[in-house]
């Protein structure tokens, strides 16, 4: 499938700004179930802007722009070839021991009511993949996907104490999960084609890889309760939301800050591209 | 428990009436067993005026800030012969390189994991491993540049490393100031003794730094010291060290990061920074990589470290190398790296991951101590033979919990050491911090280090967050 | 040196500036609030210490009316004063703390004695006679600090950026006595010979300690515009506009030198500096005291944000 992405962030400074620092992780890497047709990343302000890699095998932008700047736009398009893998991802490099996966981070970390319900939810069966197809399942049927009820510094704890969360609440709590059984787990960011055909979206998209004895990283959309196929456009991976964010920023000045999103993940051969009307988020997709 | 190794009486211990001194202690005693006894409560006095007057402070953690406490001092110095100091040099030294070894190994091939000496999720599901630092290498391979291990003494010939600090060792501040004080109260002391110099240490670390300069043709490198600023307990030795070297004292916001390189604000505007000794943990070093709302640390300064033209003093990620549960395997690690034994052994150790020593670390607990593998400063820790019923039932119910996150040693005789205590002098656990340099030219260790002792008859807990103390430590140079 | 270290020095020495400035203050309206009620005046010495402080709003929101009781609190002990004598000195002793190694223990602890010697101090129980001894005893730290910055430190960079943080803050005060009470020195308020308009004139001038200088430069009775001379043009005057703003550019010109660079800051300072110098009292009177007055102290505000932006930022 052929998935073109249309992603405006822009920052409204309440003063001018001095001096802004960010990392991006806005680029796809290719692998076997994803070509990379074309892809561009874009600052509207002067400044620098590098490409590099992360520890993660992420391609990681470093932006650094000097002010005074009132405003700021990243402008992300590309396209992107997918192929259905059943959610296995190779062809990556993978620069890390798998164990760095094993341990909890505080957005991960679990408690003892996560612990039993992963302890329960496997009980039986040995096999490393049925458990975690069991755990999607489970997660899909327990926690209800509720945009108004988390924020991006929701823990799994909390997102599964109160049983409602969006994508990236989901991953985490199935994250905690599969590393509570020993399973080596990390988190997805990326995009999702609509198989609805609605193309502008409020936030780009979040799941859970984990590793298989035999098979490798195996993706899971605990929202769709499946595994990534080829409407998934796979971004960045790392330990959490925090690790794999699209954005990471200082600055020098500004006061407060204000973000539009504009995003639009459309399937190509059906439709070019779009350009109006896109929805406005205030608060889910950047974080500082 | 039997009696303790006494430091000045030896193994039979200090209760023997008329006991003999050893050597190294038999000038003190001649001269102590001559002075009077309100010569020593004036001297006392006067040391704690002369602290109060430098200003040392600690900060407790827990209490208000404003609650600045005095460690206590003693007076009566701790005593180490030329010939036990080599072996301690040697044991030291090797240790340190075995630490960078490891660190080097863990961040690169992973040698020692592919070999089976460690097991892998130890060491990479570690919170104190860094990933970031797999594309780092940090200048001239050096990652512990500053070692603070501390060691404890159980017999004649008996030093084990209870615990190596790889991340950024305190206490140097005290070592020096003891000694300061000790000239000044005993000048009389000194000219029986030849005690071999501490005062050497701020040139030696400033060498140091400067030997690890990303730029080996650098002639004249900028180093600084970076502090979480005045509300932190330990400023005062941030700020004195600096001094003491001649370097800015610099918080985060005083460095920037322009081009991948560090620069300082200063008045004449921008200043290149080579290398930064941090008093700063990791997660707060750079608010892009590690966490991001911390304000003490430099927005970009990991793209620097990465790109190469900062050293950072101790490395990132070098916490990975102190933990509790990888000390454990630190024997068989010296093993690996020098094909020899460890000059200075580990405290025997029951690692409770392992089902057969959690077994019996729960048969035993009245009679261990038992520590969290993350927790430091003597918190989080179950002293068995003091510790209540209760106490150890709960702390029995957290180990069965979580097994992973605890280790348990044999409750050590801790060596004594003579004291004032309200009733005149009596012996006192003492354990011994001292501070191993690691250069791109050589290794400098300080001849002695802070002799830290549990003012508590009988405790062994020698942390000054817990009532501890510190004593001058002399290093004879025979 | 550091920018930060710098910044703190400045700002050391401007918040003890300012404590000595409070205490004069408060000490000049217990003076005239001592003298017998006439003219329908009672009161109005401690509204005038509020409209000093330029604080007014703060000040009414906490505690309404301006009496002896609240403004001794307002300004010598309030903990939500940012200004209050408490705050400046807790403020002095933040940044010397944060530079304790730029500074030599003679003027570290005079910052520090000063702080601990006011928490000892017991605020409820102070009568008329303990306040008084306690404005002394803040004019007097402020002088201990004065004096140990004199005698002990380097005269290097920081020394500068500690007079200039002095200086900045002193001109900032003496313009902010003359915003409150040009009236009284316009020639319409010439004297028909009132006890009262004697007195205000007199405090004006206690409140920056020139009362016995008056006399000795002017060799006069007390004149209203002689008293604007010696506040705004007279060089010897070391309260003056004139006299701070050459101690602000001769500092400015040394750190000039020391960094071989010149810059907005010096540019700045240099202008004042020669407008005061060229200026003649008549003058201002004629194109308006209260104009010229706001001028400077907008003028002045600019000059401590150009040297912020050239060294301390």
């Amino acid at each position: 499938m052929r998935i073109r992405i249309d992603h405006e962030t822009r920052y409204h400074y309440d003063a001018p700004v001095r001096a802004v620092s960010q990392i991006l992780r806005l680029t796809p890497r290719p692998h076997d179930g994803q070509h990379i047709v074309h892809w561009r990343v874009d600052v509207d302000v002067d400044g620098r802007l590098r490409e590099t890699e992360d520890a993660f095998g992420n391609i990681v932008h470093r932006l650094a722009a000097d002010g005074p700047l009132e405003t700021m736009t990243l402008t992300v398009t590309g396209e992107v070839e997918t192929t259905d893998t059943v959610g296995v991802i190779t062809g990556l490099p993978e620069p890390l021991a798998p164990q760095v996966f094993l341990r909890d981070t505080p957005l991960t970390e679990p408690n003892a009511a996560l612990c039993a319900f992963a302890r329960d939810t496997v009980r039986g069966t040995d096999d490393r993949l049925e458990q975690l197809h069991r755990l999607l399942s489970a997660l899909h049927a327990e926690v209800t996907y509720d945009t108004r009820s988390t924020t991006s510094a929701t823990s799994a704890i909390d997102a599964f104490t109160q049983k409602h969360g969006i994508c990236q609440d989901l991953s985490h709590i199935f994250i905690a999960c599969a590393r509570h059984i020993g399973i080596p787990a990390r988190y997805v960011s990326g995009h999702l084609a609509r198989s609805d055909g609605v193309i502008e979206q409020e936030a780009s998209h979040a799941w859970a890889e984990a590793l298989v004895p035999g098979l490798g990283w195996v993706g899971f959309d605990v929202t769709h309760d499946a595994c990534p196929g080829e409407r998934h456009v796979r971004i960045a991976c790392g330990f959490d939301y925090l690790s794999a964010a699209p954005v990471r920023g200082s600055r020098i000045g500004g006061g407060a800050e204000r973000l539009s999103v504009r995003l639009a993940v459309a399937q190509q051969p059906m439709m070019q591209r779009q350009s109006t009307g896109f929805a406005q988020n205030q608060s889910r997709q950047i974080q500082r | 428990m039997t009696a303790a190794f006494d430091e000045m009486f030896g193994e039979a211990g200090a209760a023997i009436e008329g006991a003999l001194p050893r050597k190294a202690y038999a000038a003190l005693d001649k001269w102590m067993k001559a002075a009077p006894p309100e010569f020593f409560d004036a001297r006392r006095r006067q040391a704690e005026l002369f602290f109060r007057r430098i200003g040392i402070t600690f900060a407790v953690y827990g209490e208000a800030e404003s609650h600045e406490r005095l460690i206590p001092f003693d007076i009566v110095p701790r005593i180490i012969s030329g010939k036990e100091w080599k072996t301690i040099e040697a044991g030291l030294t090797q240790r340190a390189a075995v630490l960078n070894a490891f660190l080097a190994d863990v961040y690169g091939p992973g040698e020692c994991v592919k070999a089976g000496i460690i097991p892998a999720e130890l060491v990479y599901g570690n919170a104190g491993y860094r990933v970031e630092m797999t594309r780092v290498r940090p200048p001239h391979d050096i990652f512990v540049h500053i070692l603070g291990a501390d060691l404890v003494r159980v017999g004649e010939d008996k030093f084990y490393v209870l615990e190596d600090n790889a991340r950024t060792p305190s206490g140097v501040s005290y070592m020096l100031e003891n000694r300061e004080v000790m000239m000044r109260l005993f000048p009389e002391l000194f000219a029986r003794h030849r005690v071999a110099p501490v005062e050497t240490y701020p040139d030696s670390l400033l060498a140091t730094l400067r030997s690890v300069t990303p730029y080996a043709s650098d002639q004249d490198p900028t180093a600084v010291v970076l502090t979480p600023g005045p509300y932190n307990s330990a400023f005062y030795e941030h700020s004195f060290l600096a001094d003491k070297m001649g370097v800015e004292l610099v918080e985060g916001s005083d460095l920037f990061v322009q081009d991948a390189r560090v620069f300082m604000r200063t008045t004449e505007g921008p200043r290149r920074v080579d290398v930064i000794y941090r008093r700063v943990d990791d997660d707060f070093l750079d608010p892009l990589t590690f966490k991001p709302e911390s304000a003490l640390g430099v927005p970009g300064l990991m793209a620097a470290y990465e790109a190469g033209t900062v050293t950072i003093v101790n490395a990132v990620g070098a916490g990975v190398a102190d933990d509790k549960a990888v000390y454990t395997y630190m024997p068989e690690l010296v093993k690996f790296y020098t094909g020899q034994d460890a000059i200075l052994p580990n405290v025997p150790t029951w690692r409770c991951r392992e089902p057969d020593a959690l077994a019996y670390v729960l048969d035993h607990l009245p009679e261990l101590v038992v520590k969290e593998v993350n927790g430091s400063g003597g918190y989080g820790m179950l002293v068995g033979p003091t510790a209540s019923k209760s106490e150890i039932d709960v702390f029995a119910h957290k180990l069965r919990k979580d097994p992973q996150g605890f280790i348990a040693q044999p409750t050590l005789a801790l060596s004594t050491c003579p004291t004032f205590t309200e009733k005149g002098l009596a012996p006192r656990h003492v354990d011994l911090r001292p501070f191993v340099l690691t250069g791109a030219d050589k290794v400098r260790v300080t001849p002695g280090g802070l002799t830290r002792v549990a003012l508590t008859e009988g405790s062994l807990v020698v942390n000054s967050s817990q009532g501890g103390g510190t004593k001058d430590t002399w290093v004879l140079d025979e | 040196m550091l920018s930060r270290t710098a910044d703190s020095l400045y700002w050391l020495a401007r918040y003890v500036e300012r404590a000595d400035f409070l205490a004069r203050i408060l000490e000049a309206a217990m003076r005239m609030a001592s003298l017998p009620a006439g003219d329908g005046a009672a009161g109005a010495e401690w509204d005038s210490a509020i409209a000093i402080s330029d604080q007014r709003e703060a000040f009414t929101a906490a505690y309404g009316a301006a009496d002896e009781q609240s403004v001794r609190r307002f300004l010598a002990f309030d903990h939500a004063n940012p200004s209050s004598i408490r705050n400046c000195l807790a403020a002095a002793r933040n940044n010397a703390r944060a530079v304790r190694t730029a500074l030599t223990s003679e003027v570290w602890e005079s910052v520090n004695d000063a702080w601990n010697q006011f928490n000892a101090l017991d605020e409820k129980g102070m009568d008329m006679q303990a306040f008084a001894r306690f404005i002394e005893w803040t004019k007097s730290a402020a002088r201990a600090f004065d004096g140990a910055v004199h005698r002990t430190q380097l005269r290097n960079d920081g020394h500068a950026f500690l007079r200039l943080g002095a200086a900045i803050e002193r001109a900032d005060n003496t313009a902010r006595i003359l915003d409150v009470k040009y009236h009284l020195l316009l020639p319409a308020s010439e004297p028909v010979g009132g006890g009262l308009d004697y007195f205000q004139w007199s405090t004006i001038l206690r409140e920056v300690s020139a009362l016995t200088a008056y006399r000795w430069v002017y060799r006069e009775s007390i004149k209203p515009w002689l008293v604007a001379d010696l506040l705004i043009l007279n060089r010897q005057m070391p309260r003056s506009l004139a006299s701070c703003s050459a101690d602000i550019a001769g500092q400015l010109d040394q750190l000039g030198q020391a960094y071989g660079r010149r810059g907005p800051a010096q540019r700045a300072a240099t202008a004042t500096l020669g407008r005061l110098t060229s200026l003649r009292i008549e003058q201002i009177f004629q194109s308006g005291l209260h104009e010229f007055v706001v001028g400077f102290i907008d003028e002045n505000a600019r000059l401590s944000n150009a040297i912020a932006e050239q060294y301390l930022l």
